[in-house]
């Protein structure tokens, strides 16, 4: 692979950039592979990348039924952030902002992670005794949160109105190192390694079938045909009820339309991550100087990759009542993307009820924050078979068991 | 240069003139002038720079999909970024600047960018920028922000309104071309109700300005006729500057009507009758959805084709015949298809010279390239444009062969370019909700596939596509094309279509085209470089061709690699240009390739009309008790709760917040309080089967409560987790009325709802939400009798309404119903009269109990008196991970019933598991320490992972002026086992906080205040 420098940009601009090699191969599978990944997202090739990394499994095919990227990780608002309550949560979040940190050098490639501050808005007294809680919390546990007033709220976004009539800004939970990245470069960057180290990255080829052999997998049927593996990792968000029918076992998700906007793009006007639970919105401003809006999701299942317009009133609603400048920009485009989503809004990593069968799923609303720790932790579990590391508390046994690792509260905004 | 000519101009009043500001300048337009027509008639050709490079732009469009003209439009309030000059009407007094530039547009030092294009290909960013670590935070990424975002950020409050409507139609036609007045008139004959929406603000689309004939007349009088008529028709709604927007699921649209954008402000000021909203978002149920949405122009791809002074032909066309406009004096006229020779003749019918016609096809020997040779204008067939000479304005252009690599033959002078690539239909509307396109290669487009239409509820299509949108190019073809799909929606919709006949049209007859990708065919990488394909995003064919050799293979790759389609136009221009440059070096076809999602909206539509008039006050308006007026006149202290306000406390004489709550706490305690209740949820459940039912949604028995008695429940998650609490009185044998928190009544609701809908639908049980019907009003402390007895009209004795039971009758001449229960330990009555007389009977409360020290008191009162008596309160000791027997509530949990909601899932091994958090008070050793909310305690040790052990936490901390201590209530591992020990609580400031664990029960543990 050959290096990405601005010393390689300028020797490639003197012959007009016709030296650059492809990111990443694009093969036809092999017959056989130690591990097949389905899904190659975010979660799917970072899963392939520390299977490589961390394990030196290399002989690794990613199975990809469109293009990679195209899923949740090309469509989410690309915020990131640790501070969550509980504790196997906060670990696997602070582990995957920790690796952001590092990604661009890690891959070799620019992932422009932003570490420019999230900003949690309490509103109501209820909210400020929770963001204490979570401050509280993370301070335990490691991660750097604070609880700020009304005015360093203000000072750190100057266009929020603090006094709306409806629900004052009464502080927030500020993560000064959570902030955004570029999604599809982590995607691509993932690629590029994970081909470098000789993985087959196969798109356009849908799973059609999982074969089994005494209650263990054996390989899959693709749209390209079979392909017969040791073990394998189902990575593919609000596609995993699918899959895991396929391998015939059930899983406790709901999948629904999560939906984004973004205005034109305008001069910069704010430099963090601001999310208003209360009000059900939020927003950052990206790179290109576009107002990245979310909020939540639909109230009813679904698989179609777009969403019910009145969600995006009520978002839209929310932020204009938060940044009342906002009402004089204009919607670009507005989509949707389709999330899994658990009874306690954490995910599900771990062994399934067959042999050599491994999932990752139930992000929900919030996977790009975790895409490189739960890669590392999903590559764990299939690396040595066994639910431990970071993906101990996230096994499927916690729903049998009743040992729910209970989010709402911090997932209590769809983000 | 560009210029006003003598005549034209349709749209034009010349009798009156319009003053505008631009860049600081005044100029002077005429009456029906848009922004863009203005300024090519005052010779202002840069309008714009672009995003990327900071390059200098012209005008390259007429309408919504130009993508170089975006100004900043108005000042203060008022202002608005990113607004196109293309689709701006004139008016007194406006006031736009230019983006993106600075200090100027001619002097832009962004500029530099430009030099160094050659280093910032596709994608640089993602190879650069990666070392030192820090850098990209604090050094690249804030110069890359500041470089991009085109318009600046509005900065005060929007002074405007917005508002939503609701139109409920059979047919729902958008465009106001030929195509979409035919459709129209078709489906309104019909009998059809319809709303037909143009978003410009005249009709007729590109048939008025083509020269087509319809039924032997000039087109325009075949659109006033059309119009006229269907004006008559009582079920026929028109609007122009409204445009279809969003197609959804189910016929559902989406329509955007700018109504006062095109008016001077001062207009709203002085005529009151103008009040309108600036901009009206409709939501449109429509039977059928017919798209008539016409076609937009391809330009060409050459070197310098962003320079201005390089126009698409349709739109040199436009500003000549509607507004009087040339883009400029001696315009060569680059395209690979026939449409482009009507621009060639309106120039020169119009007094223009134009120098040469370059077509890229081999031949061009049809009626109008024949018409444009007999008027002496050079046609050069197989030719093409090798470069545009000039920086900030065309100069000339040189000539090549297409078939060749671009060696230069001849350079003509001349001071624009008009460029046509061919039409691309607009089908982002059919695309919206799932319409497929197929590839139509023998007109070079991208077509409707009438065999995949979006589906409905029912799997029938309801989009149609009609006229040039469904990519008919010829007006006869559209004519006919047009009137058959307006017939088919009607009839699909339940009418029946009349026979009629279509109106002959005339328009020249046209060769076809062929598809030039790139001019000339063999141009170099570095020709590519200059070779501009999305202009807004300087993303050009070299950065396409880039992308596919690096492997970003998918359409959707490219897009998000190079940024094609990715600027304000949402690739209008650029998409299929894009794609086809893509598939050509991927060695594909071009419907291989796809194109990438169409998303709504069709053009961006402002934030203010998505929001409507729910702003401000009308944003969740705020749910008021029948008290609320009373307590914001007497020192009501609010804070949200739910949709309610709720006083925090009431401040007298300008003493603080915490004063007011420990003085009421006090007088409480002492004397008496009241408390404005009625924001409880109040939910009747009525039937035979009321009993059975509550059963299942609460933990408790209620099935067994006895008529005119009260208990205190507890309903839990399918996952045994606690989710509200409240009272359950029983109003007769079939009739329940159950109390839920404040926040829970909606929510607890529709849970019961959900029950009952969808798993005991055959239960004869019916549920109301009886909330806002009551006022209810809670008279606690010592002397609460006293006040009840002074009003009178009903015996409230201990005898007559004993603890946890109600009673119907009178008080004080009002409706009541006494409910003694407590929530605070006092003697306590809960009073629900109806919500008419809650300021009423408050009055008399306040009255009757002067002599008697009554105060009111607000939540925060509440709050520390129930933790004084450890009494539990929904999302402080819950917080969706608890369940009742976590927090000493065993004694609520049924062990008689089968069955309850919760119940098979508080005996999974976790939930009964003997190390589960469980609830304790505590008190602080030092006694005015008050433990922080949401302190966690530890026990000194550390886990595998690093992280301190916690052994439990804080969810509700006060401090008592009743024990005057510091109190909280917690959950802790193994706490009720630890009574006496003392447990560390670090804070966030570093310090540890030691505190004793206890009984939850502070003050009173046996009931005697409150059993009196």
């Amino acid at each position: 692979m050959k290096r990405y420098s601005a010393f390689a940009i300028a020797r490639e601009a003197a012959r007009y950039h016709t030296g650059w090699e492809r990111a990443w191969r694009s093969p036809e599978p092999k017959s056989h592979y130690d591990v097949i990944i389905i899904g190659a997202g975010g979660h799917g090739l970072a899963t392939a990348y520390y299977l490589g990394k961390n394990y030196g499994i290399t002989n690794v095919a990613v199975i990809e039924k469109g293009w990679l990227g195209g899923g949740n990780t090309g469509r989410n608002t690309t915020i990131i952030r640790s501070n969550y309550l509980q504790d196997p949560s906060a670990a696997i979040y602070e582990k995957a902002r920790s690796l952001y940190e590092t990604m661009s050098q890690d891959l070799n490639y620019n992932v422009m992670f932003s570490p420019r501050g999230v900003i949690m808005l309490a509103q109501t007294e209820h909210e400020i005794r929770g963001y204490q809680r979570t401050a509280h919390a993370n301070a335990l546990q490691g991660v750097k949160t604070e609880w700020i007033g009304p005015e360093r709220v203000k000072q750190l976004v100057p266009i929020i109105e603090l006094s709306g009539p409806r629900y004052p800004v009464l502080g927030g939970l500020w993560q000064s190192r959570g902030g955004t990245a570029r999604h599809d470069a982590v995607a691509w960057g993932y690629a590029r390694a994970c081909s470098d180290m000789g993985m087959d990255i196969i798109q356009q080829c849908e799973v059609t079938g999982i074969d089994k052999s005494g209650g263990n997998v054996t390989g899959i049927q693709t749209t390209k045909g079979a392909i017969k593996c040791n073990k394998l990792g189902m990575v593919v968000a609000g596609n995993s009820g699918h899959l895991a029918d396929m391998a015939g076992f059930r899983l406790p998700l709901e999948s629904v339309a999560l939906q984004a906007l973004v205005s034109e793009p305008i001069k910069p006007c704010m430099d963090v991550v601001v999310m208003a639970n209360t009000v059900h919105g939020y927003m950052s401003q990206s790179d290109k100087g576009e107002m990245v809006i979310g909020g939540g999701t639909d109230g009813f299942n679904n698989y179609t990759q777009r969403g019910s317009f009145h969600h995006l009133e009520e978002t839209v609603r929310a932020l204009i009542e938060t940044f009342p400048m906002i009402s004089r920009l204009k919607m670009l485009r507005h989509w949707g993307g389709i999330v899994d989503v658990t009874g306690d809004r954490s995910p599900i990593i771990g062994t399934t009820p067959v042999g050599n069968c491994y999932i990752n799923c139930g992000w929900g609303t919030g996977g790009f924050k975790a895409i490189p720790g739960s890669g590392w932790a999903m590559a764990e579990v299939i690396a040595t078979g066994e639910p431990q590391g970071l993906a101990a508390e996230f096994g499927l046994n916690r729903f049998q068991e009743g040992r729910f690792i209970d989010e709402s509260v911090a997932a209590g905004v769809a983000h | 240069m560009s210029t006003r000519i003598q005549t034209g101009g349709r749209h034009l009043d010349r009798s009156k003139q319009v003053h505008f500001n631009w860049a600081g300048k005044q100029l002077t337009g005429y009456g029906g002038d848009t922004l863009a027509s203005a300024l090519l008639a005052n010779g202002e050709l840069l309008v714009g720079r672009s995003f990327k490079y900071h390059r200098a732009r012209g005008l390259i469009a007429s309408g919504a999909e130009e993508p170089n003209a975006l100004v900043g439009l108005g000042t203060g309030a008022k202002f608005e970024p990113n607004q196109r000059a293309t689709t701006t009407e004139l008016f007194d007094g406006l006031v736009a600047k230019p983006q993106n530039a600075w200090p100027s547009l001619a002097f832009d030092v962004g500029a530099i960018n430009k030099m160094m294009s050659r280093f910032f290909p596709a994608g640089f960013y993602y190879k650069t920028f990666i070392h030192p670590r820090f850098a990209w935070k604090h050094l690249f990424e804030p110069i890359i922000r500041k470089a991009a975002g085109l318009g600046a950020a509005p900065t005060e409050k929007d002074v405007d309104r917005y508002e939503y409507f609701y139109a409920h139609v059979d047919v729902l036609i958008i465009g106001g071309g030929i195509a979409g007045l035919a459709s129209a008139l078709a489906a309104g004959q019909a009998g059809a109700s319809v709303l037909l929406v143009e978003q410009t603000a005249h009709f007729g689309g590109r048939a008025v300005v083509d020269g087509v004939d319809i039924d032997d007349e000039p087109a325009e009088i075949w659109v006033e006729e059309t119009l006229a008529a269907l004006r008559e028709m009582p079920n026929v709604t028109i609007r122009n500057r409204t445009m279809g927007a969003g197609v959804y699921d189910h016929g559902y649209a989406t329509v955007y009507e700018r109504i006062n954008d095109h008016l001077p402000e001062m207009i709203t000021d002085h005529a009151p009758n103008m009040d309108a909203p600036r901009h009206r978002l409709w939501r449109v149920r429509a039977g059928r959805i017919v798209t008539a949405t016409g076609a937009i122009e391809r330009p060409l791809s050459f070197a310098g084709n962003d320079i201005p002074g390089v126009m698409l032909a349709g739109a040199v066309r436009d500003y000549l015949v509607n507004y009087g406009a040339s883009v400029g004096d001696r315009v060569v006229i680059a395209t690979n298809n026939d449409d482009a020779y009507r621009s060639a003749i309106a120039l020169v019918e119009a007094g223009l010279d134009v120098p040469v016609i370059l077509d890229a096809r081999t031949t061009a020997d049809g009626e109008l390239p024949t018409l444009a040779r007999e008027i002496g204008i050079r046609v050069e067939t197989g030719k093409a444009i090798s470069s545009v000479k000039g920086n900030k304005h065309v100069t000339g252009v040189g000539i090549c062969s297409q078939a060749g690599e671009g060696a230069e033959l001849e350079e003509i002078k001349c001071d624009a370019v008009a460029m046509s690539g061919g039409w691309s239909p607009v089908v982002h509307l059919w695309s919206h909700c799932g319409g497929k396109l197929n590839w139509d290669a023998d007109q070079s487009m991208f077509r409707p596939d009438p065999n995949r239409p979006p589906l409905g509820y029912d799997g029938a299509g309801f989009v149609h596509v009609a006229g040039t949108a469904n990519g008919y190019l010829d007006a006869a073809g559209v004519m006919e094309d047009a009137i058959k799909i307006g017939k088919l929606a009607a009839k699909e919709t339940g009418h029946k279509p009349k026979a009629t006949k279509v109106p002959s049209t005339f328009s020249a007859p046209e060769n076809p085209i062929e598809p030039i990708w790139q001019m000339p065919q063999g141009m170099s990488r570095k020709l590519q470089m200059k070779t501009f394909l999305d202009y807004q995003n300087d993303v050009k064919v070299s950065d396409v061709r880039l992308a596919a050799q690096e492997g970003y293979q998918s359409v959707e790759h490219t897009k998000r690699y190079t940024t094609l389609g990715m600027a304000t136009d949402q690739g209008k221009l650029s998409n299929i240009n894009g794609l086809a440059i893509l598939a050509d070096s991927l060695n594909a076809e071009i419907p291989a390739v796809g194109t990438t999602t169409f998303r709504p909206p069709y053009q961006p539509i402002s934030m203010g009309a998505i929001a409507g008039d729910a702003r401000g006050e009308l944003f969740k308006p705020i749910r008021q008790s029948p008290m609320h007026h009373w307590i914001d006149t007497n020192g009501g202290f609010w804070e949200p709760v739910a949709d309610w306000r709720r006083p925090y406390c009431f401040q007298q004489n300008g003493e603080s917040v915490g004063d007011a709550v420990t003085r009421e706490i006090l007088n409480t305690r002492q004397n008496v309080g009241l408390l404005d209740a009625s924001t409880l949820g109040k939910i009747i459940v009525k039937g035979p089967d009321a009993g059975k039912f509550l059963d299942m949604m609460y933990t408790n028995m209620m099935s067994t409560l006895k008529v005119g008695r009260c208990r205190y429940g507890l309903m839990c998650t399918e996952n045994g987790f606690l989710s509200d609490d409240g009272v359950v009185a029983r109003i007769d044998d079939e009739t329940f009325l159950c109390h839920t928190t404040s926040g829970g009544s909606d929510r607890i609701h529709a849970w019961m709802e959900e029950w009952l809908q969808t798993e005991w639908w055959d239960w004869n049980v019916y549920t109301a939400n009886v909330t806002e019907q009551y006022a209810q009003i809670a008279v606690v402390g010592p002397n609460a009798r006293k006040v009840l007895e002074k009003i009178g009209g009903m015996d409230v004795s201990a005898d007559a309404l004993p603890f946890m039971a109600f009673k119907d009758g009178e008080l004080g001449g009002i409706k009541a119903r006494p409910y003694r229960i407590s929530f605070s330990g006092e003697l306590s009555y809960e009073i629900a009269v109806p919500a008419s007389q809650g300021q009423a009977f408050w009055d008399m409360c306040m009255e009757a109990g002067a002599e008697f020290g009554i105060q009111p008191y607000g939540t925060e009162c509440l709050h520390v008196m129930r933790a004084e008596k450890g009494f539990i309160m929904i999302g402080d000791e819950t917080d969706g991970t608890v369940i009742p027997q976590d927090l000493g509530l065993s004694w609520a949990v049924s062990k008689k019933k089968d069955d309850f909601l919760g119940k098979r899932a508080q005996q999974r091994s976790h939930m009964v598991d003997p190390k589960r958090w469980r609830l304790v008070g505590l008190k602080s050793v030092e006694p005015n320490e008050v433990i922080p909310d949401g302190a966690y305690a530890i026990d000194g040790t550390v886990r595998d992972n690093g992280v301190k052990h916690m052994i439990g936490r804080i969810t509700s901390s006060y401090f008592s002026p009743t024990l005057n201590h510091a109190i909280a209530m917690g959950l802790v591992e193994n706490g009720p086992e630890r009574m006496g020990d003392i447990i560390d609580f670090p804070t966030t400031d570093g310090r540890v906080i030691k505190a004793e664990i206890c009984d939850p029960v502070f003050l009173d543990p046996e009931g005697t205040r409150q059993n009196v």
